[in-house]
């Protein structure tokens, strides 16, 4: 039986940066992907627009991971392809994990884990689509998967539900492999992606996007024929009268990421509802000592350059974690907030750098963020507008501000109009 | 007045640009490079666009590229007939040239992976 110090399950952006900075801190570090090349979502999303905070480059998906990939060789790293973990257990000394590939089953051990799983996306039966089950009916990932990895274009007529990120960046790659996009429905008010993605992917090709729009139902026996779009209320339910029939071959959704934690469920590790990923503290050590996550587990990122980052915060703190007790204070999330994390703090390790995620629940103008600790506020940052579908990224010395057991740590954002 | 927004980073400046006696002025950017952006849209606005090529390796039967330098917007097309063209045949590295200087647009055809390297013919 092999022993390592730390064990990262998952190669893509998270893993291969936490593998890095695990070993950087001295640890002997096992990294286990399940697909047979590492570099995770990176390797099919072949778009620009990655690096930009970390390296100031406008890098590819497979760029930006294989600079990652040519450090983790260079360093000798150890990974394992094509293996899954398919138990984890926790035991006096750390964990063990049974891992299965094409050598056959073994179980390694760990004194560390760290879970850097990445997410799924939302599939049609997630957002209630009624009629027959033809093919045809895709996730974005996986039209982005036969589009970019296999060469196959999934569509010729198609139809894109949700305007999430990578919804939109397909519609851009399938035009210009030749499909056409009637256009891409989203049901809520407001779209999900970057406003970026929403000029530089839709209305620079004329790919027209309708709010407040959803899918309601499907047709085809064994391939998609049609689709049927309504519009919806505020509550975003259809509104009956206002169905129209579209013809296409495909369907593409785009309707949502989720955090994978199947594994970290299994060892009762503890999920925010709102994030759907662990609750962690400023090292991103989650309920259950000894188990870090980073990444889109953790929850999910817009930029892949703060994936890298939270990666390195995990495998750091991984190599450097001992048993000594923790000593965790809540940070508390406003309501205007739609999250933060980390959602707690170790006093009993170093808060000088700690890295602050948060995203507002809606749409806002004039706003100012504030961390008031006992309700004396001891940091505030003026945003001129902040929006849900792009997260905001604060570093704070927390060590600076006398911290103790009862001391309570509130976010909050204020607009003008509270004035 | 046009507004527009900044596709240059994530962050997404809504910028106003008006012209005056020939020059173009820009607000609501938070960096050089909206200006410059800005500017360029009036101007010639360009892209970049990433794509893939057929390879001959049954393992990686496309290869992600983009090109090197950013091409007008109006040649996106033309030049993905160009890019289309292509058929791989060595297991090429990452930022090696597919194609020279595209429709002479002063941009390369660059492979964006060394996926090549890792699969048999």
């Amino acid at each position: 039986m092999q022993n390592y110090d730390v064990l990262v399950i998952g190669g893509g952006p998270a893993g291969l940066a936490a593998a890095i900075a695990a070993h950087k801190n001295g640890a002997k570090t096992l990294l286990v992907e399940r697909e047979a090349r590492l570099g995770g979502i990176l390797k099919q999303c072949i778009h620009d627009g990655f690096g930009l905070v970390r390296f100031q480059e406008k890098l590819s998906g497979p760029e930006y991971a294989e600079r990652f990939i040519d450090e983790f060789h260079k360093l000798n790293l150890e990974a394992k392809t094509l293996t899954f973990v398919t138990r984890l257990e926790k035991n006096a000394s750390g964990f063990s994990a049974v891992l299965v590939n094409r050598d056959g089953v073994e179980t390694v051990t760990a004194k560390a884990l760290i879970l850097a799983t990445g997410c799924r996306e939302r599939t049609a039966k997630q957002v209630n689509i009624h009629g027959t089950r033809p093919a045809g009916v895709f996730t974005a990932g996986t039209a982005q998967h036969f589009t970019n990895l296999l060469g196959e274009l999934p569509t010729k007529k198609c139809v894109i539900l949700g305007s999430g990120d990578i919804g939109l960046i397909m519609a851009r790659r399938l035009t210009l492999e030749g499909a056409k996009v009637l256009g891409v429905y989203e049901a809520k008010s407001t779209p999900s992606g970057l406003t970026r993605n929403i000029h530089q992917c839709l209305h620079d090709y004329d790919i027209p996007l309708y709010l407040s729009h959803t899918v309601t139902r499907v047709f085809g026996a064994d391939r998609l024929t049609a689709v049927e779009i309504a519009e919806v209320d505020d509550k975003m339910q259809p509104i009956s009268g206002t169905e129209q029939i579209l013809e296409c071959d495909a369907l593409i959704l785009s309707v949502g990421l989720i955090p994978e934690n199947e594994l970290a469920e299994t060892l009762d590790v503890q999920l925010d509802p709102k994030t759907k990923g662990p609750v962690c503290n400023a090292q991103l050590m989650t309920s259950v000592s000894g188990i870090f996550s980073c990444g889109n587990a953790l929850h999910v990122n817009d930029l892949v350059d703060y994936v890298s980052e939270s990666g390195e915060i995990a495998g750091e703190n991984a190599a450097k974690y001992v048993k000594a007790e923790r000593k965790e204070i809540p940070v508390k999330a406003g309501s205007r907030l739609l999250y933060a994390v980390p959602q707690k703090l170790d006093l009993n390790s170093d808060n000088q750098k700690t890295v602050l995620y948060f995203r507002s629940r809606d749409i806002l103008n004039g706003c100012t963020f504030k961390i008031t600790v006992d309700g004396k506020t001891v940091f505030s940052k003026k945003y001129p507008f902040l929006r849900p579908p792009e997260m905001e990224k604060l570093q704070i010395d927390f060590s600076q501000y006398q911290l103790s057991e009862n001391s309570e740590i509130q976010l909050d954002i204020e607009v003008k109009s509270d004035e | 007045m046009n507004e527009l927004v900044c596709i240059v980073c994530p962050k997404g400046c809504t910028m106003h640009i008006e012209q005056e006696n020939g020059a173009y002025k820009v607000s609501g950017n938070t960096c050089k490079r909206g200006a410059q952006f800005a500017i360029s849209e009036m101007t010639e606005p360009k892209r970049t666009i990433c794509t893939t090529v057929r390879t001959v390796f049954s393992q990686a039967p496309v290869l992600p590229v983009r090109v090197s330098a950013e091409i007008p917007k109006d040649k996106i097309f033309d030049v993905m007939r160009e890019i289309n063209s292509i058929i791989v045949k060595n297991p090429v590295r990452r930022g090696d040239v597919l194609l020279k200087d595209v429709l002479n647009l002063g941009a390369d055809i660059i492979a964006t992976s060394d996926l090549l390297r890792q699969v048999e013919k």
